[in-house]
């Protein structure tokens, strides 16, 4: 039952990716598209999502589109503060290696926090350890690790983990 | 001139501008680390908006631009993150005027068989 449910979950997922890549509504792209999927997920379902339809309920989704805007608001920010780190006749940097601590349980959980990081003001992804994730931070401003998991990491946290887990 | 075509026109516009300020910032800063954060967040943000502004000028290219925008917007810290990390496994020094390398600390604890925790010592500019 299991592993159906991840059958199904990855065969959704690509039909619904052959259905923007298509982008037409015609009765034969759609049926070709329904059976490639289906034959593709055959393939490859068994490394792909872990927790099956589950993934994909409703109040996921919904929380998925209202985490887009916040991060795409962040990723706007992070722009402009590396431009002005750049451009500025001194470089106002102070780079350094930070670790910090998270809640969250399941890998896609983490691998979605880590990418949220990576592309927001300042902070750059170096490595994930158990619960931990070391950040490359341009500006330091914490090195204790409560409070810099609460600076970097805070504004994610809990967004992922209504997406993920 | 239709309004498609001025939106799409300042938003490529946009992100050819990060595009230009991401190279700059790799140029001058100083380190690796420094250069892949500048280099990651510019063309990302900046390949992304030129492929919608691409999108938004010609509709019936928005569905693959969208399609082509989320695949760099997934893949591209992924690959930050593997170059920032074989970087920090061969030995590539980080700058002059680095405030605290919390990584070599927890890697010295590990092989001293106690806890991330437990560091506390303020690191040097070197790994």
């Amino acid at each position: 039952m299991k592993s159906l449910s991840r059958y199904l979950a990855t065969a959704v997922l690509l039909f619904f990716l052959w259905l923007l890549l298509t982008s037409t509504t015609g009765t034969q792209e759609v049926v070709a598209g329904a059976v490639f999927a289906l034959l593709v997920a055959l393939l490859g379902y068994k490394g792909f999502s872990a927790r099956g339809l589950r993934m994909l309920s409703p109040r996921r989704l919904a929380h998925l589109l209202i985490y887009l805007p916040i991060f795409f608001w962040q990723m706007l920010k992070a722009n402009f503060d590396v431009a002005y780190r750049v451009v500025h006749p001194r470089m106002p940097i102070r780079p350094g290696i930070v670790a910090i601590k998270t809640d969250l349980k399941t890998d896609i959980g983490k691998l979605f926090l880590a990418n949220s990081i990576t592309l927001t003001p300042g902070t750059l992804t170096v490595e994930v350890r158990g619960e931990y994730l070391f950040i490359h931070w341009i500006n330091v401003k914490a090195e204790d690790v409560e409070q810099a998991s609460e600076l970097v990491g805070g504004r994610f946290e809990k967004h992922v983990k209504a997406i993920c887990e | 001139m239709t309004a498609t075509t001025i939106i799409g026109g300042v938003v490529v516009g946009f992100g050819t501008i990060f595009l230009f300020l991401g190279g700059l910032g790799i140029l001058r800063l100083p380190d690796v680390y420094n250069r892949l954060q500048a280099g990651t967040k510019c063309t990302t943000l900046g390949a992304v908006c030129t492929i919608v502004g691409v999108g938004i000028i010609e509709p019936g290219w928005l569905c693959k631009a969208v399609v082509v925008a989320l695949f760099i917007l997934l893949t591209n810290p992924i690959s930050a993150h593997a170059l920032a990390r074989a970087s920090y496994k061969s030995a590539v020094p980080l700058c002059e005027g680095t405030v605290v390398d919390k990584y070599r600390e927890f890697g010295e604890c590990e092989e001293a068989g106690s806890t991330a925790e437990t560091a506390d010592a303020t690191a040097g500019s070197e790994p």
